[in-house]
């Protein structure tokens, strides 16, 4: 039975894990990358099909305690999914047009999928860390992907400096709240006294960690410059899935193992969830760069993220769990729309100058674009809009007033910047015209696809909200 | 009727999916001019239908189940006395300002009528919600398209006109949604069983009462995004800006429908629910109204372009409505909500008349002009009607809501000195100096400028779509009556039930609150005259 329980549990890391070896297999028989692609393509979305079944699972455990599916766990793994599938669509199409559509590429993306399936089901530290490890090591292969181009390769070793330094951080944590606790047990953890230098050393580091992969300020330097020098569809699975994996990891681990309530740790996080939405956000105006702007306002979310983590009530988890999912949707969208015009090498499309007239002259394109930045914005009738409402409602109703205000000051700043791609794009003439070639069916399909679900969510939220209010989050707060 | 309300609500939106379908940009045309013309033939039933004395004061309300599940927000839609002129006013502007842009927006002309109709779906909205949340998702939506048609279709410094609007009112309303979520949940525990819950019906009841302290936080908070919404002086800098910068029809819906949003919430929101804070501040905010009737009209006066000129006076205008809202009677508020009508009518037919002479001249200077009444009759006739009822000349609709007004906060309690009534009355004078002083320079005297020699009259499209105007203007003027009844009853029973439901959150709330509150209300006095 427990054999059965645990295969059951890993399935969806598993068909990713053995189309990522297809791949490998493939590459090596075949050498046909659009093999490899649709191989991808196909078991990330059998993963996302099993894990949508899960959804409505109660959180079971599985491996002895180290690794949970159902329920919570399989909504981040469904939002995980969602951000590699969608940034695997519109991958192919981009990356064939800067020369790098290769096998490799969908065989790390999968790979760095597992990691991170791995992560967000995981009930003990040391399945964080493999999982985090996993993932992390393929993307800074992934970012360094354009071998010739030397921000690629800046974004590359700066992204796996920096990201070697900060696991390191986070495997020290973990060590010393094994050594203060006895356990690496999420449960064990929350069940022991925590107390003494040991233990709270060990919690301070495990948090740069997570803040670190998370890009919250004061930790956040490598992102503009990572997701600047990746590849643009690269780029949007980085800010994406792999930040939303480690925000639910995130999550559980405060909510299972350190246990948000306690004042310190939620004092630390307010005040980190402060410096990364004022920051994020006001950095973002002065941006010249699409690329970068968006890097910085995906600091920002980062910090709206936070807020929800601070109410620390089921309420808020699931806000955060919904602005994830948000997020994930509109910056896929935002990044898939930017990766288009990259593709025509005429003109730097990452240049907002660039942008102008472009409004008019590929309207379908820009509206999308406009449509996933007002979303981002937070402005209704889109799925944004609903995310912030529901983190900034889980803080007001913990009594976090301050916080909410100064996180709606700080999103009104946002719009500055959002709106100041749609001046280029709209308000303003091009100078010279630059002929676009059509993007091929599936990229439109899936930056439609993805701006339906942008506009289906924001107007109809009644269906998911009620998934996630069918969590069960009693285990993890009863311990308050 | 709900089915029609709802309908009437979307079906400007439905009407975008033809647009966007459609490749022909005359057909695009028509089938916008054919559905806002739709739009506001199925509305007249609602306004009919309505039945002024009847104690439900809500009609045609549809009711959603719950939208978030958790929370009790729903899609509550209806029409009572506050809302239900307003909404008219929007389904009548509609046609009208599809027909005015019918030859002076040339490019994107596909663009242009689709922001137009999402704007009136979003208008619509917001007047008909009686949810708080849906509310505040109409009221935000209707930012989008405003934005896209100051910028795309609006004149020299649209850019920094359009991102000054847009800004402006987001912090408004972000702060506003701060409050009203704190507000949700407050009510929620209160009268809703712990759900979080923003129902109008149940936060403005008498039974949810809000502690003083709390209650003059959150009334701040609405407050202002209101006031940057009417604008309300010295909140107004934006909307001159915006009104000169946009294309004329975006001028028309910002004047008659947008800025009418900030003065409905103020008493859609603020009377209802924070009965104490309304009553209480009730003086500060008729200083700000009375200082920009003032100010808004001495600008005007030295504007030396039209449409500027129209912008600021609709700063004085709108300082009567707010004045006759805080004045707190039944005559003054009776008088605000006509006058959000009038101003409507008034300044849209303003900004759809300077929008004419500008198609012709492409100029706005009033130095350009002199003597066009001797060249274009009809047009002279048009503006003469508009600005008469700008003015508030007796027997045109100006008139009834500014002496409503002025009448109402003469005698209202809680402004508490005629001063109010007598200063804003010479803003009714400085109106008559401004708007006159204009109307000579550019109508009257000889023709200077070669260019005006030569310029045609209004032609059949231009008249079709002033006459109707003109006509609710005389209309409003002879029989006001006829507008007032639909407001009266709810307008009596939301100023009784907010001054029981004052006094009963004064004894509730008195003993605990803290030392700042009870000065803010004088509470210690009341406490000893109850005690004696």
């Amino acid at each position: 039975m427990n054999l059965l329980n645990d295969l059951q549990a890993f399935i969806p890391a598993t068909i990713v894990a053995i189309g990522g070896l297809l791949i490998l297999l493939a590459e090596a028989l075949a050498n046909k990358t659009s093999i490899s692609y649709w191989v991808a393509v196909t078991s990330v979305a059998a993963a996302l099909i099993k894990v949508m079944f899960e959804l409505t699972l109660p959180a079971t455990e599985a491996f002895g305690g180290m690794y949970i599916f159902g329920g919570a766990n399989a909504f981040g793994a469904m939002v995980v999914l969602i951000g590699t599938l969608f940034s695997l669509l519109l991958s192919k199409d981009f990356l064939a047009a800067i020369g790098y559509d290769k096998g490799e590429v969908y065989a790390l993306i999968l790979f760095a999928t597992l990691g991170m399936l791995t992560m967000v089901g995981a009930n003990d530290m040391i399945t964080v860390f493999i999982g985090l490890e996993t993932m992390s090591i393929c993307l800074y292969v992934l970012a360094g992907l354009v071998r010739e181009n030397k921000q690629s390769n800046e974004a590359a070793l700066k992204y796996f400096l920096l990201g070697a330094f900060s696991t390191g951080f986070l495997l020290y944590g973990i060590a010393l709240i094994y050594g203060a606790t006895g356990s690496t047990n999420f449960d064990v953890i929350g069940s022991s006294t925590k107390e003494g230098f040991v233990f709270w050393g060990g919690v301070s580091l495990l948090l740069v960690g997570f803040f670190f992969k998370i890009s919250a300020v004061p930790f956040h330097m490598w992102t503009p410059d990572v997701y600047q020098g990746a590849p643009t569809t690269i780029t949007a699975y980085m800010a994406t899935a792999s930040k939303s994996a480690t925000f639910v990891t995130l999550i559980f681990v405060l909510a299972n193992a350190l246990n948000i309530e306690m004042v310190q740790i939620k004092e630390a996080i307010f005040w980190v969830a402060v410096a990364t939405m004022v920051l994020g956000n006001v950095i973002a105006i002065v941006q010249d760069n699409v690329k970068r702007m968006l890097a910085y306002s995906s600091i920002a979310h980062a910090g709206y993220a936070l807020v929800g983590i601070i109410a620390g009530t089921a309420e808020g988890y699931n806000a955060v769990l919904f602005y994830l999912f948000a997020y994930t949707l509109m910056n896929v969208g935002a990044f898939g729309v930017i990766a288009f015009y990259e593709k025509h090498k005429e003109k730097d499309f990452t240049n907002i100058e660039n942008l102008a007239g472009i409004g008019f002259s590929q309207p379908v394109m820009a509206a999308l674009l406009s449509m996933f930045l007002f979303s981002l914005a937070g402005i209704p009738p889109f799925v944004g809009f609903i995310g912030k409402y529901k983190v900034f409602a889980a803080a007001i109703n913990q009594g976090e007033i301050t916080l909410a205000i100064i996180g709606v000051l700080a999103s009104a700043a946002s719009a500055y910047y959002y709106l100041r791609v749609m001046v280029y794009m709209y308000f303003k003439q091009s100078k010279d015209t630059v002929s676009f070639t059509n993007p091929a069916f599936i990229y439109q399909f899936a930056l439609i696809l993805l701006l339906l679900f942008t506009v289906y969510f924001g107007v109809m939220p009644t269906e998911l909200s009620k998934i996630l209010e069918g969590f069960d989050w009693s285990s993890a707060l009863s311990m308050n | 009727m709900d089915t029609l309300l709802n309908l009437t609500i979307f079906l400007p939106i439905l009407g975008l999916l033809g647009v966007l379908v459609v490749r022909n940009e005359n057909l695009v045309k028509w089938i916008s001019l054919v559905v806002t013309t739709a739009t506001f033939i199925i509305s007249l039933p609602l306004m009919l239908n309505f039945n002024s004395a009847s104690s439900e004061t809500a009609q045609f309300v549809f009711e959603s189940g719950s939208w978030l599940p958790g929370l009790d927000v729903k899609y509550i839609v209806g029409l009572d006395g506050l809302s239900l002129l307003l909404f008219m006013l929007t389904t009548f502007i509609g046609p009208i300002v599809v027909i005015s842009a019918w030859h002076s927006v040339e490019k994107h002309v596909t663009g242009f009528y689709a922001m137009l109709l999402i704007l009136e779906t979003a208008s619509l909205g917001v007047f008909a919600s009686l949810d708080l949340f849906m509310f505040y998702i109409f009221f935000e939506l209707s930012l989008i398209p405003m934005y896209f048609l100051i910028g795309i279709w609006g004149g020299k410094g649209r850019i920094e006109a359009t991102l000054k609007f847009f800004i402006y009112t987001l912090v408004g309303s972000l702060i506003m949604l701060v409050a009203l979520i704190y507000l949700g949940y407050d009510a929620g525990n209160v009268v809703n069983g712990g759900v979080f819950t923003t129902d109008w019906r149940l936060l403005s009841s008498s039974a949810y009462m809000i502690d003083l302290g709390v209650q003059t936080y959150l009334f701040f908070a609405f407050a202002l995004a209101f006031c940057i919404k009417v604008p309300l002086f010295p909140f107004h800098t934006w909307l001159p800006y915006a009104h000169t910068e946009a294309p004329t029809a975006g001028s028309v819906v910002l004047a008659a429908i947008m800025l009418k949003m900030g003065t409905y919430g103020l008493l859609r929101v603020l009377l209802p629910i924070f009965p104490n804070a309304t009553y209480e501040f009730a003086p500060y905010f008729g200083v700000l109204a009375v200082i920009g009737i003032i100010y808004g009209a001495l600008v005007a006066m030295v504007q030396k372009d039209v449409k500027k000129l129209v912008a600021y006076s609709s700063v004085s205008h709108l300082g009567f409505v707010v004045l006759g809202v805080f004045a707190l009677n039944t005559v003054a508020i009776q008088g605000a909500i006509l006058q959000m009508v009038n101003h409507g009518l008034s300044t849209g037919a303003l900004f759809l008349i300077v929008g004419m002479i500008y198609d012709r001249r492409h100029t706005r200077m009033i130095s350009d002009f002199g003597g066009i009444s001797s060249v274009m009759p009809v047009f002279a006739v048009m503006f003469m009607i508009a600005t008469m009822a700008s003015i508030g000349l007796p027997g045109l609709n100006g008139f009834v809501g500014e002496f409503l007004i002025l009448n109402g906060s003469f005698q209202s309690e809680a402004l508490n000195s005629s001063w109010f009534t007598i200063i804003s009355t010479s803003g009714v004078i400085l109106a008559a100096v401004y708007m006159l002083w204009m109307f000579r320079r550019v109508m009257f005297g000889s023709v200077v400028h070669e260019a005006n020699k030569s310029l045609v009259d209004l032609n059949a499209r231009e008249i079709g779509l002033l006459v109707p105007l003109m006509l609710a203007m005389f209309w409003i003027g002879f029989y006001p009556s006829a507008f007032t009844k639909y407001s009266e009853k709810q307008v009596n029973v939301l100023l009784q039930e907010s001054i029981i439901k004052k006094e009963k959150t004064v004894q509730v709330f008195s003993a605990q609150s803290t030392d700042w509150v009870k000065n803010v209300y004088e509470l210690s006095e009341n406490l000893e005259v109850s005690e004696k």
